[in-house]
């Protein structure tokens, strides 16, 4: 199958501050991809670039064949975006949004009344496609910016953190209209999110992006397969015992540890039967265990362990706020 | 490379204007209801003052319908320019910059948006004015008046945009209500005679391109000018050119986030 995206060493550096640190991936037609990374890391840069909106510092990108700095209109005509903002027209209803939206592209009237039809069905607002949007609910306005990103038959489309701040019920709905347009219409599909269950969910393959780098990147189950055992949590009472930790370390059948906010995440093949073993040592050590839990591995564990931080963790650190706060002062 | 005149993509941009202009009618009362006091209460208020460059026979509300049109002109175009800003604050930008048209034929359909739901406006005024008793030339002085309002339209919708470009955020808009659009309305020549004003006062109103709107709107509606009709326009039209060339200029090169 041919590469709907070729990224070659791609590079965003905003004032001295690298977004984007020389990516490099092929993203294959039809595939839907996703780029998972705590906020500020990058994601929505390179999606940018990929969208012709930003230009690169270095390296190249190619959309559909086409170099996104040398034929920047031709990248556009076969690319859909959504964006992570509302970008609608408030004052429009929603079938003039989709109508403002195909004549830009310069579809015929035969076509425009055609594909509305057919994308206000898919995302189900075929009923309230003559409210002014200003009326809609958030998930409808969500559902109608992926329907006017579909209006001219985009060969990728790209979707900037999909369901942010969308409730759970609307969430899984998008999910569901994700999967059917990744099938139904055989688009090549890229989005970004910080949700790990999100990208768990819905990709074909995964690439988390941290710093603006990538350091993994595979299909959710290969991912998950690197961790290669379940998890074992133990939550303990004071800060972690290294007298503790260096004990546990002498055990062949526990194959990493990990510290995480009074947590200790031990990777045990098994695990079920290793928990009795595991109070046993605790109660020698005189650590006091307050829970135990047993896991099968998720990308949550796949992100902790290329990062060494969960994703919630990597949000609110102190230098990540900083970042963000510069990241804000470029882009607005 | 896209086409750089796309029709279609400039009769959208000029419908989604339109559409907006017209469902947003309680904002069409707000911003005919200041022209419409100036003309009441300013226009009754100075009946009996004689201003010495006033030639006889010509009542202050005469003389200052002209003045209240190229008053509504200014505003309405303005703001039109800037509802760039608008757009790049709620999103919209990035929805329209991210498609294959052309910038050029965005600010092309913008500015003939902006010029329409003006000239709408000017045209309303200019209506409600003769409805008050203000004396107009006749018929070829009104149509000859619509050429004088869209130049002004025009310029003033370019010059907005290129202000809107330039601006990142929606909270510099007062200032530039209050350091622009008042200083140009106000030194137009729209409230008074240019007629044997101080020098500092009528250096700046030569300056002001508004002058030559109203001054030309004057010399078409009542047949009164300062200036020769023809400099009027021409003064005009250079502005107007400049004003839509500069305003392109710099919507082409504006960022979107």
């Amino acid at each position: 199958m041919a590469d709907a995206i070729e990224i070659n060493g791609l590079t965003k550096v905003f004032d001295g501050l690298v977004a984007v640190d020389h990516v490099s991936i092929n993203i294959a037609e039809g595939e839907l991809f996703g780029l998972l990374g705590p906020n500020g890391a990058g994601k929505t840069t390179l999606i940018k670039m990929l969208a012709t909106l930003l230009m690169p510092t270095s390296g190249t990108a190619k959309v559909s064949g086409y170099d996104v700095t040398k034929d920047p209109d031709k990248v556009r005509r076969c690319i859909g975006i959504i964006f992570q903002d509302p970008s609608l027209d408030n004052r429009l209803t929603g079938k003039e949004n989709l109508d403002f939206h195909a004549r830009m592209y310069g579809m015929d009237r035969e076509l425009r009344e055609k594909r509305m039809d057919e994308v206000l069905d898919l995302v189900e607002l075929k009923d309230k496609a003559n409210i002014l949007v200003e009326n809609y609910s958030g998930g409808m306005k969500r559902r109608l910016e992926i329907a006017r990103g579909l209006m001219h038959h985009p060969e990728v489309l790209f979707l900037d953190e999909p369901t942010l701040g969308l409730d759970p019920q609307t969430r899984r709905h998008i999910w569901e209209y994700i999967r059917n347009l990744n099938k139904k219409e055989d688009i090549t599909i890229i989005l970004t999110t910080h949700y790990i269950e999100e990208a768990d969910y819905l990709c074909d393959r995964v690439a988390i992006i941290d710093y603006g780098k990538i350091v993994a990147l595979d299909a959710p189950k290969n991912l998950k397969d690197t961790i290669g055992a379940d998890i074992v949590s133990l939550e303990i009472s004071d800060s972690v015992d290294k007298d503790f930790v260096a004990m546990l370390g002498k055990f062949k059948w526990i194959k990493k540890m990990k510290e995480h906010d009074g947590f200790l995440d031990l990777s045990v093949k098994n695990g079920e039967t290793r928990i009795p073993e595991l109070m046993n040592i605790a109660q020698k050590a005189g650590v006091v265990v307050q829970s135990v839990s047993l896991r099968k591995p998720t990308l949550e564990d796949v992100f902790l362990h290329y990062v060494g931080k969960t994703i919630r963790e990597e949000e609110t650190s102190v230098k990540d706020q900083v970042r963000e706060r510069m990241r804000r002062r470029w882009h607005n | 490379m896209a086409q750089l005149i796309n029709l279609e993509a400039i009769y959208v941009m000029w419908l989604r204007e339109m559409k907006r202009f017209f469902r947003a009618k309680s904002r069409i009362a707000g911003s005919l209801a200041m022209p419409f006091f100036f003309l009441a209460f300013l226009g009754t208020g100075f009946m009996n003052v004689r201003f010495s460059g006033m030639p006889p026979g010509v009542n202050y509300i005469d003389f200052l319908a002209p003045g209240v049109i190229g008053m509504i002109l200014l505003f309405a175009s303005l703001t039109a320019g800037i509802s760039v800003l608008w757009d790049r604050e709620f999103g919209f930008l990035k929805e329209i910059m991210v498609t294959p048209v052309s910038r050029v034929s965005i600010v092309l359909g913008r500015i003939l948006g902006g010029v329409s739901t003006a000239l709408i406006q000017g045209i309303l005024i200019l209506l409600i004015s003769i409805g008050m008793g203000s004396k107009i030339v006749g018929i070829f002085g009104v149509l000859s008046s619509l050429v004088f309002m869209v130049l002004i339209s025009a310029g003033f919708v370019g010059l907005g945009i290129a202000i809107a470009s330039r601006m990142k955020d929606i909270h510099g808009f007062s200032l530039i209500m209050n350091f622009v659009i008042m200083p140009i309305f106000l030194l137009s020549g729209a409230l008074f005679p240019l007629e044997g004003l101080p020098t500092w006062l009528i250096t700046l109103a030569y300056i002001d391109p508004l002058t030559y709107g109203v001054d030309g709107l004057r010399g078409c509606l009542i047949g009164i000018s300062h200036f020769n009709l023809l400099v009027d326009f021409l003064i005009l039209l250079c502005f107007c050119i400049v004003m839509v060339g500069i305003g392109a200029y710099l919507f082409e090169k504006t960022e979107v986030d």
